[in-house]
Order: structure tokens, then sequence, then C-alpha cells
């Protein structure tokens, strides 16, 4: 161990410093050089030419909503699982793998059913993402 | 267990000799300094390499495409047109920088601050050898997931903040994309923790040896197929072809980064090049034994580091080559194709590659394919 050392994260600050820095450094250092001469038609949004009509501010479809539920859940169970992942080799050479397999399995047991349910409701479909669940007596009807 | 650079560089003589001198005339404060500046030292080498490399990216992006398409390519700035990202550089540089009048003003510069900041972020724990790494943080591959993701908010609020059509479809794609494809790149992950035991980078390199059949990729047939899926899910996150819908030429113009100019743009693009080779490089490290090769490269001495730094940056740039050629080669996938990839075909395979390896460590002891049939096939000749 060294007798010496700062705080690990140190580089880590370092890193997002230099990274804020570069951007509002380059742009103040461009100042000095760049021509600067905006116009009405410059600050507009680019729509190819067009005036823009509206704002581009619009409500999001409920399908991004959809999958960014899906993503949290997910994104907590790998949060949840890295412990345990860590620590399965170590258990296993002390001959407790057994446990801890266990509990992993349970643990994908219960987000696998809930994927699948997520199908089969026909949420990770993309375009047909918000019908009425595909009943067989629902089929047919409505179509027309 | 947390190593850093400082850690690598206190085994030196002269290291010790100069902390004793500043103890002596400054006091305590003294060493605390000078470690200070090894670390920004460290990490201003470092954040400079990497912009040269991600430049370099780009001109290599060129020619490579250029080549692949009967063209010459840049050829006019320096030999081979190799000096042509300091010109296309400079000429950021000088253009004029327009925030337009309808956009969000403070996010609109705040986007490629958060961009370049969390791919900078990631450099922190990257092992380019054993003893220089920025930070061997105990829990670097968590946090390199989690500071990684700061550049799809940076899309997100690129694309929101702009207030065009073209930044907002951009940017609302490459959120869903970020984040959908976050999901396997996880999983594919967590499986080589599971089998290494460890979150920390250099151990999870040391894990593996110097012979392909001791790295992870080819530790048994979950991981092998679990590398690919971290590669194509690495391929969506930093929005490379054939997933580059949040910033698809021929339908968004520029995706979520068609309003900015400039310096601003740079950034971006910059965060884009360096992001591949990250994450190039965390798959070299993970799967393709990182700075490891089949025979020994020196140990602590500056040579041995600087060969295995040359070992690492071999492999991820093979990575990266792999990268652009598929760039040039496969057309883009449409949304619904991209979600259904992601949610219907990558994650349950990763989730069931997560349950294949575990039970394999708990069944193996965590031994790989090779020697199970190495001790199998021994057992069988001296049986009989």
């Amino acid at each position: 161990m060294p007798t010496y050392h700062l705080d690990v994260y140190t580089p880590v600050i370092i890193l997002l410093a230099i990274g804020a820095i570069a951007v509002f450094g380059a742009l103040l250092v461009g100042k000095l050089i760049r021509p600067h001469n905006p116009g009405e038609l410059k600050e507009m949004a680019y729509e190819c030419g067009e005036a823009p009509i509206g704002s581009a501010w619009s409500h999001f479809n409920m399908r991004f909503y959809v999958t960014g539920l899906i993503f949290i859940i997910f994104d907590v169970e790998s949060a949840l699982m890295f412990p345990v992942a860590v620590v399965f080799k170590k258990m296993n050479e002390i001959n407790r793998g057994g446990l801890v397999l266990v509990e992993i399995l349970i643990f994908l047991a219960v987000l696998i059913s809930g994927i699948a349910y997520c199908w089969r409701k026909g949420d990770l479909d993309w375009v047909r993402s918000f019908r009425a669940p595909q009943n067989d007596d629902v089929k047919g009807q409505g179509q027309g | 267990m947390n190593e850093t650079i400082v850690s690598y560089f206190s085994q030196f003589e002269i290291y010790k000799t100069i902390v004793d001198t500043l103890t002596n005339s400054i006091g305590t404060s003294g060493p605390a300094i000078f470690n200070f500046l090894i670390f920004f030292l460290a990490v201003f080498v470092v954040v400079n390499i990497m912009a040269v490399i991600g430049g370099l990216g780009t001109f290599a992006e060129r020619k490579i495409s250029a080549d692949m398409q009967g063209r010459i390519g840049p050829n006019r700035v320096g030999p081979y047109g190799i000096l042509q990202f300091l010109a296309d550089g400079i000429k950021m540089f000088l253009k004029e920088d327009i925030i337009p009048k309808a956009a969000d003003r403070f996010i609109f510069i705040v986007a490629p601050v958060l961009a370049l900041m969390g791919v900078f972020g990631t450099l922190a724990v990257i092992p380019f050898s054993n003893g220089f790494i920025l930070t061997n943080l105990n829990v670097g591959i968590f946090y390199l997931i989690g500071i990684g993701s700061l550049v799809g908010l940076a899309v997100f609020l690129g694309g929101y903040a702009s207030n065009s059509k073209w930044s907002m479809l951009g940017g609302m794609r490459g959120a869903s994309q970020i984040i959908s494809y976050e999901i396997p790149v996880v999983l594919s992950i967590m499986a080589v923790v599971i089998l290494s035991g460890t979150l920390n980078f250099k151990d999870l390199v040391e894990a593996q040896g110097g012979m392909p059949q001791t790295w992870f990729i080819f530790h048994n047939p979950f991981t092998f197929i679990g590398f690919f899926i971290f590669f194509i899910g690495a391929l969506a996150e930093t929005n490379r072809a054939p997933f580059d819908l949040p910033e698809a030429e021929s339908e968004l113009v520029s995706g979520y980064h068609t309003e900015y100019t400039g310096m601003r743009f740079a950034f971006f693009a910059l965060a884009e090049y360096v992001e591949v080779f990250v994450v190039c490089g965390v798959g070299a490290a993970a799967f393709l034994g990182g700075f490891n090769v089949p025979f020994h490269l020196g140990g602590d001495g500056i040579v041995g580091q600087v060969l295995q730094i040359g070992a690492f940056v071999s492999k991820t740039l093979f990575l990266y080559y792999l990268v652009i050629v598929i760039r040039w080669t496969y057309p883009r996938l449409r949304v619904d194709q991209l979600m259904s990839l992601c949610w219907k075909y990558l994650t349950p395979i990763a989730l069931f590659n997560l349950i294949g390896v575990s039970v394999w460590l708990y069944m193996f002891d965590g031994k790989s394919m090779w020697s199970l049939l190495f001790e199998h096939g021994s057992k069988a000749v001296s049986g009989h």
C-alpha cells in the first residue's frame, strides 16, 4: 500500500473538470477569432429550407414510457444483481455456492416471467403495442 | 484494493525521494500536492491521447470507407491525409457559434458538456496496463456503466433543447435506444463478473491469461455468445451504424445535433469517437484478455508497461476496426426492428446466458471448457 495517497476518486474529478473546461475554454478562446453575425434566418430551426411551423416540443409517444418502465425494472435488477454476482465465486469456494445459485435463479425467474408477461401483452412490439390483448374472441372484431 | 496511478509510481525510488524532500521542505501537504500533480499530468496525457485517437478515428473511418467504396478518401492534408482531423478541428474552431432562438438555451449549452464529461469520466477506470490505470476503483465496472449513461442523457437533452423537429426525433430515438441496449450490455458484462468474482478492472483482466483459451470469450459457450451480445449492444449504445438511428443522415438530416455548429458539434463528435474507443476497450478487457498476451511482456518497469499498453491498445483498435467495417457494410435498421432486436432477442439471450454462466460456475467450479476437456481427456486416457 502506498504511504501517501489522495482519495482514489481524484482522477474522476479531474477528468470531469477537464471535460467541462475543454468545452467552455474552446468556446471562449474561439470567441476571439470566429465571426459573429447573428441573423433572423440563421437562428431559425433547420427544417430543410421551410419556415418551421410550431414548436418541436410535442407530446411523447406512449411507447417511450413503456420502454422506459421496462428499462428501469431491468436496471434496478442489474444494480441488485451485481453484489450477488461478485460474491458468487467466493461463496462457491467455501461450498456455499448452491445458496447463491438458487438466489440468482429465483431472482432471474421473477424477471423472466416479467418480460414474458410484457411480451405476451404486446408491450415489446413497437408497432402494435397499444392494441387490446389479442384474445381469440376479440380477434376479427373491430378490424373493419 | 483501490490502486491508482500514484500507487504505481510510488514503487520507484525517485518518487520516495521527491516525497521525502517535499515533506521536509513544505510539510505534510507537500506530498499531497505532488500526488495531485501526478494525477493531473496522467489524466492530461490520457485525455490528450484519447482526443488524438478520436480524431484519428474519424480519419480512419473516412479512409476505410473510401477504400471499401473504391475511392481515395482524404489525401491532401499531411502525408496520406492523416492531418485531416486537425484541419477539420481548426475549421470547426473558426465556425460561427449559432444557438437557435427557439432553443432552450441553458440545456443547449450543457448537453455537449455532459456528453464529454460522461465519456471522459469512463476513461478513469480503463485498464491500459497492470500499472497504468488512472484509478483502479473496486467498483470499476459499476462506475463505468453508471457514468457512461451520461452520454445517453446528453443525446436526449441535445435533441430536446434544440427545439427542431429533426433533433427532437433524433433525441427521442436516441434516448430509447441507448437505455434499451444498456440492458443486454450490462447483463453480458455481469456474466463475466460472475466468473471473475470482482468489479475491479485490473483483477478482471488478471483473472484471464495470455493464451486465447484462457480469455473469457472462450471460457464457456455462454460467454462466447455473451461477447457478441455485448458487442452488438455496444454498437447501439454508441449510436454506430447499423444502429445510428439517432443521427440517421438520410432521414433526420443529422439527428440530435442538427442545430449544433462549430465547436459544440465538434465536441459531440469527439465524445462519440472516444466512446467507441472506450467501449471497445471494455470489450477487450472483459472478454479478450486485456493487456495479457501469450508471452511475458516484462513486469512493472517502464518498458513492460509500454508493451502492455501496446497489447491492450492493439486489441482495442482491432475491435475499433471491426466497428468501422460494420458501419460501412450493413444497412440501417428500422426503429421497430431495433426495439424488437433488443427486447425480443438480445435481452432474453443475455438472461439465458446469465443463468448458464451461474450454473456453469456452480457445477464446474469456474473452470473453463478447455481445462474440463483436458481433464476429461487425460482421465479417459489413464483409465484405459
